[in-house]
């Protein structure tokens, strides 16, 4: 640092060196954006997404070759760390933000009070009008199902291997769900396949896919209440034993109640995860374009399946890729509002220190 | 109420770890009894074996006896449970259940034996709560989460929900530690008025609050760090700060130490 005209500027204080204004990163990114815009129409690219691409790179170089000469390069490099978080941001958010659009432009078309409530019944695929009732009504059973049986389960190998679990036992537990988060759905598909239609001889049926997606929620519920149930505080645990309270009801009084909106969350979430499975539906429940409401006998519907099958059938156009559409959008609408429902439980169960 | 705790031959393992040896003492009805010595000579080690509480931490074990009046604590067929409904436990951290309002805090043991009706457990709540020196500052506040009171509040809680099941004797593990002289000293007029029912053992590492509240005092101390600690000796308050009959206590108690 002999550079005079450097040390020429450098204010009397030591603690306060050259920085650049607040509206130098906006700059910056204005810079690059137009740059990038320029460059890609130049060059004849015609894709939406390599202009981005340029100005990004152009921004994060710009940024730090810029605040290096004015700032240093301590700050240059601190510039450049938060771009590169931002532009990491933009480009998670992009397709989501995309996907969102897109579903939500071609969904609305057909999505109303008539398309809830009515099952596709005898319209051909060619045909506009029927509706997403009986897909509905399926999925939500068979999730509904999967729910009941995987929760009960979950729970308690959870509570298990937190509070009780020592030695082989729950190393060997560990070790399956461990294994079992990896499960590919399709996999948990063919052994209730050939478990339950083929062996047992029984057929299709809305059930026979809740075991499938209960195979696959068992191992998220798990892993979320086993985190859930490690945050409870050693402490309280002490606290209740000590007071005389036996074990077991020291995890249903006090454990379980200060985890619950852990747990709750995190039950819902893997509702969502399984919500959009298809290939378990597909291979076990089969689909009807009409209204069945036994999940226990017979093929049922189910979103994924109808989305699948109406855009399968559509070409591309008319009136079944509108309902392909308008069946995503409901599925999106459905998990989005279960994960409003976890946040909103979890802020209203999570611990109390209002005065 | 009070019993008298009479431990002979105490041992006490973390795994194969020897964390306290050979430890026998008298613990005597309606008084308070300290103990003192350096960090990690198995003062809490001790005071948990005296409830059972010990046996919770993976890997504790206890041989030797622990007489609670003229029944052995660790005799054969002896539910830790119903131990620990006889002999209540102070952590050092106030640990009031955040779920819960104040009045459910206090109420939290006694649900557990039985069904009380809602006049009673209200007697109950606001006997302890009494008995806590805390009732004028929550009863106003009885549904509100007795997480949200401050932290000698929070302890005071504490000591309310562990004499809400009415037990014999009360351990307290350095139960001011993490409170401001003010609390401290509440606390302490609570432990003054407390031994009038309860058999108090007290765990401190200061050792005017030791002089203050405590009748007698047990010196700990322990060779090097991994050895088991021992108790030196116990004796009356007095005698312990004035006159001890071990130069090692002697020495801890004046500042001369190590
Ligand atoms: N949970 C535990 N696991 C293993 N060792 C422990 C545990 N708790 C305490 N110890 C050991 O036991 C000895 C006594 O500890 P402790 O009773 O906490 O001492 P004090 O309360 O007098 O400071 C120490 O050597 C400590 O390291
Ligand atoms: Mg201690």
């Amino acid at each position: 640092m002999s550079n005079a005209s450097l040390t020429d500027q450098r204010p009397p204080s030591s603690l306060r060196g050259a920085t650049l204004p607040k509206w130098f990163a906006w700059a910056v990114a204005a810079g690059a954006v137009l740059l990038g815009l320029g460059i890609s129409f130049a060059a004849g690219l015609d894709s939406s997404i390599q202009w981005a691409l340029i100005a990004a790179v152009l921004f994060v170089a710009g940024s730090y070759g810029i605040s290096a000469k004015v700032e240093g390069r301590r700050q240059a490099k601190d510039r450049t760390a938060t771009s590169l978080v931002w532009v990491a941001f933009l480009l998670a958010i992009i397709p989501l933000a995309s996907l969102i659009w897109t579903t939500v432009k071609r969904g609305v078309k057909v999505l109303d009070g008539y398309f809830l409530t009515h099952s596709m019944g005898y319209v051909r695929d060619t045909e506009p009008g029927g509706g997403i009732y009986h897909a509905i009504l399926g999925t939500l059973e068979q999730v509904g199902i999967a729910t009941v049986i995987a929760v009960p389960i979950g729970v308690l190998t959870a509570i298990y291997l937190v509070e009780y679990g020592r030695g082989k036992l729950a190393k060997a537990v560990t070790f399956f769900v461990d294994v079992m988060t990896g499960i590919p759905s399709i996999v948990a598909g063919l052994f209730i396949l050939s478990l339950w239609i083929l062996i047992l001889d029984m057929g299709y049926s809305g059930f026979a896919g809740s075991m499938a997606l209960a195979i696959l929620m068992i191992p998220v519920v798990v892993r979320s209440t086993e985190e859930m149930l490690k945050l409870v505080p050693n402490e309280l645990r002490e606290a209740s034993l000590a007071l005389g309270v036996p074990k077991w009801r020291t995890i249903i009084k006090v454990v379980l109640p200060t985890s619950i909106g852990g747990i709750t969350t995190g039950i819902m979430l893997a509702i969502a995860r399984i919500a959009g499975e298809t290939a378990p539906v597909l291979l076990l429940v089969w689909v009807t374009n009409l209204i069945n409401a036994n999940p226990f006998k017979d093929p049922q519907a189910s979103l994924p399946m109808y989305i699948y099958l109406q855009f399968i059938n559509s070409g591309g156009q008319g009136a079944a890729y509108d309902r392909a559409w308008a069946a995503a959008l409901t599925l999106i609408a459905f998990i989005m509002i279960l994960n409003l429902v976890a946040r909103g439980i979890a802020r209203w169960k999570a611990p109390k220190t209002g005065r | 109420m009070a019993k008298r705790i009479d431990v002979s031959g105490l041992n006490a393992y973390y795994g194969s770890f020897l964390a306290i040896e050979d430890i026998s003492m008298t613990v005597e009805p309606r008084s308070v009894t300290a103990f003192i010595g350096p960090s990690g000579c198995g003062k809490s080690t001790f005071l948990r074996t005296l409830n059972r509480m010990h046996e919770v931490t993976p890997g504790g074990r206890v041989d030797g006896k622990v007489m609670l009046d003229d029944e052995n604590l660790y005799g054969p067929g002896i539910d830790p449970v119903a131990v620990r409904r006889e002999v209540g436990m102070v952590f050092q951290r106030p640990n009031p259940f955040p779920t819960m309002s104040v009045y459910d805090n206090v109420a939290a043991g006694l649900r557990l034996n039985g069904r009380y009706k809602k006049s009673e457990m209200d007697d109950v709540v606001e006997k302890s709560l009494k008995g806590a020196n805390l009732w004028n500052e929550v009863k106003d506040r009885l549904n509100k989460p007795g997480s949200g009171l401050s932290g000698g509040q929070q302890q005071r809680l504490c000591i309310a929900r562990a004499i809400a099941v009415e037990p014999n004797v009360l351990l307290m593990d350095e139960p001011c530690s993490a409170l401001d002289p003010i609390s401290t000293l509440a606390i302490e007029d609570l432990i003054g008025e407390l031994k009038e029912r309860f058999t108090i053992v007290i765990v401190t590492h200061n050792m005017q609050q030791a002089a203050r509240v405590s009748d007698r005092t047990a010196f700990f101390n322990l060779a090097a760090v991994g050895q088991p600690g021992k108790l030196i000796e116990i004796d009356e308050t007095e005698r312990i700060f004035s006159n001890p009959s071990v130069q090692a206590t002697e020495d801890y108690i004046s500042g001369r130490f190590g």
